[in-house]
């Protein structure tokens, strides 16, 4: 094997179709150090979000290209891992061989796919569908005043090896603001129909929060839509919710308020980024948004409390069943986890919050991917 | 004359006899001290705003002038809620924050007293475009004096509300005197060759026969009424008071008011005519004279006894929200 | 989401507004145009185009064109809005205020106050200002200060075609007369604007930039040099806050006050003449209130005080530009308390 093989580039990763470039916020490995694949080596700031970067190569971290607080675009060379024995003018001639050859992608806004309107049992509903034409599907269902965007570190990853739907319902994002006569159980009575709208056929179900309620009353319901169910901090397994989060969200106008509740959403709430509360308070200044979620958090969380609990009900279930929890969630409580039957798998995850998906986006992936395949 | 009822005689009369009461009883007490800032006085014209306005309902909105007392009584604003605005009092119509200058009541179509001369014809184009817009079937009348009818607002009115086919009417009230400036010359040409130009109908009223301003008015507005358009009344008349109270009105001739008083009284021509028609009996104007009388009294009395705005008031009714 | 200019996201929102209250209808010299012509009807839709084609879809007893005659037409949307409609008068250009102030200041905005909380006035007028056109010293000033003057009357003054549909939505529904500024440059600036109606609440500043260092206040078309400069320097390591306050009556007071302390410099970028603009107003504020937290005296960064010159080498002086304001927070940072 020649030493340039050996010696490995680490690339500013795309988080998200937008994404353009990255700010590296922080180092977590020293130049020297022996690295994982799969390690946490970078903390990356993007407009959307900062997110710990995972190593994609194992072996040494030799350089360090890319210096903290630099922001640099997608695909740009942040370091260099290689043997450790590999000598040092090797690891300049690869930076310099990469450097020179390195264009700058031209953004592929124009060639992404894009949120599409789809028509749902007379509701006009938006879904993003991503990934090859063949092979597994996965449904991506987002949680109370959520959209396809809260999955934008999930889908693109997911898409690599499943085709991957994230749908929007009724009030949130680009669907119709019209959520009269909607519930849970009709919510996965319309996630049924839209998985006949879009084509989906059997489906491994993710979902988050309120979502994760709507995905697991399908599967009660019709379990033969279903081919695996990950329930991401997800309703339906107890009464109770942080509901002066969901008053607050409804009532919410300005940025401070609204900073401060997404901040609830985080066990680290510094991961807010200008971008999430902007696109959050824009959402929210659409006519129509504020008494849809109205009407929606009083018919799904009536008096406060979840109308639907369905704990009891999911050793039913045949299809490989899993529940992933930040410990650290302050909207619904991970002790509603406790006491699962045992065909659920169940993951804690540590000082992680109620986005999961977002706060620990690289093991969330990997749980999905490799979930029920 | 004969196509008013009994019922609107009375009213007739009694509006104008409370224009008349309510003036001179603010000429006295302001007099005495107890009224503050600027009052312009109606006594004499009541036959105008009361002419207009009998032809009129709460659908239809009027624009006043500073000289508005008459217009709002004739419109039916609530007297005692007049005085008290006069005497700058919370319970006043505008709570105490507008004063003589500014007595609105929206609920009865009266958009204002004015304090700015020819603010009102523009107003009243809106209103009279509200009513074409929303079909309502009204009607929007601005009361402008002479001295008004040279602001380029004025005639920018006219214009517009020809161009637009408003149902829109313009009373000219000519009191002969803008401040103390004779009409005569400060206004070019004449009133109702102005109207013509602007492709308007307009007729000279005599401002003390209440009959002939009622008949005036009446054919106006139903043509306004019925998408004809506006149209514009020259009313002349007379001023008891000076321009504002205080004014010593050393530039009008010697005796000149007392003479008017005598000789163009709209109440008195107006009981003449009714007494010698036998349509309403003098004693039972005196009654109302009497009634409106004492109004006016309980009308001063509250206002002198009624508590003023609080410092909370001061900053309220500013904006909706804000 | 779609981009869209700034005169299609105003055209948008008085389109969707009129077909949602049916009690707003629009005026003004030329809006649709051609009126009583023998050529095109709608034929301007506006001076610059903002409005055409509502006149086609709303019909002419609801985009209503004037005769040149401020006076009137500003003062029947006074009438109107207290009578029931809720108008868009469109004052052509901010400058031509001179001939019709009386009635937007002593009229439209007093009654409520006059009389007593009782009057309602849903009116907007939308106006053109702003330098930078070569359009002279009658066509090209930035009167908002003197509106945001006067009790009674809002002000806003959007900054790109987002804020342009959001906040213009928002002062048609708003139940006080408002006073709408376009800048007349701005018109083809593009940027993404929900199909959606939306509105942006009055009062409620916009932080553009986030920073540490330097807090600078601007108002609608500086915002976006304030911008520039924000993005320039953050290279060298200088961070700016950019607040956009929106509206300058309400003006909010505490979102630029919290700014200042946290940052403790203060850059206020102010396209109006630089006596009694809003430069001072926002200076006197933080003298006032946040006096403590200044580590540098306030720049404030306006015009001369001169007319708008015509001449394109005299009105590119007098215009505030991103070197005259990169220049100002380079000396707050550099000053030595």
């Amino acid at each position: 094997m020649s030493e340039a093989a050996s010696i490995q580039a680490i690339t500013m990763p795309k988080w998200g179709l937008a994404m353009e470039e990255g700010k590296v916020s922080a180092w977590m490995a020293e130049e020297g150090a022996a690295i994982d694949s799969g390690e946490e080596i970078l903390e990356i700031e993007t407009t959307k979000i900062t997110n710990v970067f995972e190593s994609p190569v194992a072996g040494t971290l030799r350089r360090r290209v890319v210096a903290e607080g630099e922001t640099v675009p997608v695909g740009a060379l942040l370091g260099v891992a290689a043997a450790v024995d590999t000598p040092d003018d090797a690891i300049e001639a690869f930076i310099a061989d990469f450097q020179a050859s390195f264009v700058v992608e031209a953004s592929d806004a124009a060639e992404a796919p894009e949120p599409e309107m789809i028509t749902v049992a007379r509701r006009q509903l938006c879904h993003l569908r991503m990934g090859p034409e063949q092979g597994p599907a996965v449904i991506l269902v987002h949680g109370f005043g959520g959209d396809i965007e809260s999955w934008l570190f999930n889908q693109p990853v997911l898409a690599e090896s499943h085709r991957v739907y994230a749908l929007e319902l009724p009030g949130h994002g680009r669907a119709e603001k019209n959520v009269e006569g909607l519930d849970v159980a009709t919510l996965a009575m319309l996630l049924a129909d839209y998985m006949d709208a879009a084509g989906t056929g059997p489906a491994h179900l993710v979902g988050l929060s309120l979502g994760g309620g709507i995905v697991m009353k399908l599967a009660l319901d019709q379990p033969e839509r279903v081919t695996a169910l990950s329930l991401l901090a997800p309703a339906g397994l107890g009464p109770e919710l942080n509901m002066d989060f969901i008053e607050g969200f409804i009532a919410a106008e300005r940025r401070k308020e609204i900073k401060g509740l997404l901040g609830q959403l985080f066990a680290d709430p510094e991961l807010v980024s200008r971008d999430m509360v902007d696109k959050v308070q824009k959402f929210k200044r659409l006519d129509g948004v504020k008494p849809s979620l109205r009407d929606l958090a009083d018919s799904v969380f009536p008096g406060g409390h979840q109308a639907l609990v369905m704990k009891d009900q999911l050793a039913s279930l045949a299809m490989p069943v899993q529940v992933i929890w930040g410990d650290a969630d302050a909207i619904l409580p991970p002790a509603q986890s406790e006491g699962l039957p045992d065909n659920v798998q169940l993951r804690i995850l540590e000082q992680i919050g109620h986005m999961p998906h977002m706060e620990a986006a690289g093991e969330v992936n990997r749980l999905i991917a490799d979930f029920g395949d | 004359m004969l196509q008013l009822s009994k019922e609107d005689l009375v009213k007739a009369y009694t509006q104008m006899r409370t224009i008349r009461d309510f003036e001179e009883r603010v000429h006295e007490e302001f007099a005495g001290g107890g009224i503050p800032g600027f009052v312009h006085l109606y006594a004499g014209e009541e036959a105008s705003a009361v002419g207009v306005c009998m032809n009129l309902n709460d659908k239809d909105n009027i624009a006043s002038t500073h000289r508005g007392h008459g217009h709002c009584i004739a419109k039916g604003c609530d007297v005692k809620g007049m005085m008290q605005e006069i005497y700058g009092r919370r319970g006043g119509l505008c709570g105490g924050k507008g004063g003589s200058m500014h007595i609105a009541d929206l609920s009865k179509g009266m958009m204002g007293a004015n304090g700015i001369v020819g603010g009102g014809p523009p107003l009243i184009c809106g209103a009279a475009l509200s009513a074409k817009t929303l079909g309502t079937g009204g009607v929007a009348v601005a009361f402008v004096g002479d001295g008004g009818s040279n602001q380029g607002t004025t005639l920018e009115s006219y214009n517009l509300a020809k161009v637009w086919n408003l149902p829109a009417i313009f009373v000219v009230e000519d009191n002969g005197y803008a401040e103390s400036t004779a009409s005569a010359w400060s206004v070019a040409g004449s009133q109702i060759k102005r109207a013509e130009a602007f492709g308007m109908e307009g007729y000279e009223v005599d401002g003390h026969d209440f009959f002939a301003v009622y008949e005036a008015a009446r054919d106006v507005i139903a043509k306004a009424r019925d998408g004809g358009g506006p149209s514009l009344l020259h009313v002349k008349l007379n001023r008891y008071f000076g321009h504002f109270e205080g004014d010593a009105m050393t530039y009008r001739g010697d005796g000149e008011v007392d003479a008017l008083r005598q000789s163009r009284d709209s109440l008195q021509i107006f009981r003449q005519r009714v007494s010698e028609t036998g349509l309403l009996e003098a004693a039972e104007m005196d009654e109302i004279d009497r009634s409106v009388s004492g109004l006016v009294d309980e009308a001063v009395s509250e206002s002198e006894a009624a508590p003023p705005p609080t410092r909370d008031d001061l900053t309220t009714d500013v904006y909706v929200s804000y | 989401m779609p981009k869209k200019s700034f005169r299609q996201a105003i055209n948008e929102a008085l389109a969707m507004e009129m077909r949602r209250d049916p009690t707003v209808v629009l005026m003004g010299e030329d809006v649709a145009g051609g009126a009583g012509a023998a050529g095109e009807d709608d034929a301007w839709g506006g001076p610059l185009g903002v409005t055409k084609g509502l006149m086609p879809e709303f019909g002419r007893d609801r985009i209503l064109d004037t005769p040149i005659s401020e006076s009137a037409f500003i003062g029947a949307a006074a009438g109107a809005a207290a009578t029931g409609l809720r108008p868009v008068a469109e004052l052509m250009f901010v400058d031509f205020m001179g001939v019709c102030l009386d009635q937007i200041y002593n009229q439209a905005g007093k009654f409520r106050y006059m009389f007593g909380g009782k009057a309602v006035t849903p009116m907007v007028v939308r106006t053109m200002y702003g330098a930078g056109f070569r359009a002279a010293s009658q066509h090209s000033q930035c009167l908002y200060p003197v509106f945001t003057h006067m009790p009674g009357l809002k002000v806003a003054i959007p900054s790109s075609p987002y804020e342009a549909k959001g906040l213009l939505i928002q002062a048609i529904r708003d139940d006080d007369p408002v006073i709408f500024f376009e800048h007349k440059v701005m018109y083809d600036d593009e940027e993404e604007v929900p199909d959606e109606a939306y509105t942006i609440p009055f009062g409620e500043a916009n932080l553009t930039r986030e920073g540490d260092d330097v807090t600078i206040v601007a108002l609608g078309r500086m915002v976006q040099f304030a911008n520039q400069v924000a993005d320039k320097l953050e290279g060298e390591g200088i961070t700016c806050t950019v607040v956009d306050p929106r509206t300058t009556s309400p003006m909010d007071e505490d979102t630029i006050l919290e700014c200042v302390e946290e940052t403790g410099r203060l850059v206020i970028v102010d396209e109006a003449s630089p006596r009694c603009n809003i430069a001072t107003d926002v200076s006197a504020l933080v003298s006032e209130r946040a006096f403590g937290a200044l580590k540098a005296p306030i720049r404030m960064v306006t015009p001369p005080h001169t007319p708008v010159p015509f001449a394109a080498e005299l009105e590119d002086l007098y215009i505030p530009n991103p070197e005259r304001i990169e220049e100002a927070v380079r000396s707050v940072m550099g000053h030595q308390a």
